[in-house]
């Protein structure tokens, strides 16, 4: 009986440690400036928050009631595979429908290997704009 | 332009055998606990809409060549069926039996009619939500 309340207590602690972690994704989503960055915080600090919740619930009701979930543990199994994935695909949907980064990114490296023939266009439309914008300086 | 879609095909078979295996669990607990028929069957639906996103829907009829209409016919009928299967029986029309067996390594446990009517229900609800979603995204094209 004296393992129980520091079970009980770890699952407490899990919850509350996973529910600052969502707060700081919902921050995230917020505050980062393009889809790319925000994605970064909605899929990994919100999938670390679910399964810390997760965890901790399961922790509880091991320790209080005596249940073993199985179906926690498959749903942290399944939040921890799919979570990603969906953050991977919505990013690339967004990238190949052609959203911009955000202003002061470095290198886009994958541009001229998606659009190859885009490439030059590119180019010349910010090195045109950049003679415009010196030409106006 | 044919897209590169590896890591969406790889965690896609892994992630099904997740879902069938709770499909199949909510459809055998819904008698003693939260579950039942009508979310087995979604589930097990959204499982297959799973496989048709990931890998196309002539890849998958090849796997599975049903036609979706005729598993929700089924279904409609086994439920039909065990409701007269009361009547043959000298019962009302749906009346339910259930029989305790025991069983050699896992002890005793309830059999009930009712599983059977809700495997119908299953059927009904996977035909109907997969022949909605294949229509829809036909007609898309």
């Amino acid at each position: 009986m004296s393992v129980n309340p520091i079970l009980e207590w770890t699952g407490v602690l899990l919850i509350l440690v996973g529910s600052l972690m969502s707060v700081v994704s919902a921050f995230g989503i917020i505050r980062l400036p393009d889809i790319y960055t925000r994605s970064h915080a909605a899929t990994k600090s919100s999938t670390l928050a679910v399964l810390l919740s997760l965890l901790g619930a399961f922790l509880y009701f091991w320790a209080h009631d005596g249940f073993f979930s199985i179906r926690i543990l498959l749903g942290i199994l399944f939040v921890f595979l799919t979570a990603p994935v969906a953050g991977h695909l919505i990013c690339r949907a967004a990238y190949r429908s052609g959203v911009k980064l955000a202003e002061g990114s470095g290198d886009d490296e994958l541009h001229h290997v998606l659009f190859p023939d885009k490439k030059d266009d590119d180019s010349s439309n910010r090195s045109s704009t950049i003679t415009k914008e010196e030409s106006l300086l | 332009m044919k897209t590169n879609d590896v890591i969406l095909k790889t965690v896609t078979k892994v992630v099904v055998f997740i879902i069938l295996t709770m499909a199949v669990y909510l459809f055998f607990s819904g008698h003693y606990s939260p579950g039942g028929g009508f979310i087995g069957g979604l589930v097990l639906a959204s499982a297959i809409v799973l496989m048709y996103l990931a890998a196309g829907i002539e890849i998958v009829h090849k796997g599975m060549p049903f036609d979706f209409k005729i598993i929700a016919a089924i279904g409609v009928l086994l439920a039909t069926g065990t409701g007269f299967a009361s009547v043959l029986f000298g019962q009302d029309f749906l009346t339910q039996a259930a029989i305790a067996v025991h069983f050699p390594l896992i002890g005793e446990k309830e059999l009930a009619s009712v599983v059977l009517f809700e495997a119908g229900v299953t059927l009904t609800v996977v035909g109907v939500v997969v022949t909605i979603i294949l229509n829809i995204s036909e007609g898309g094209e």
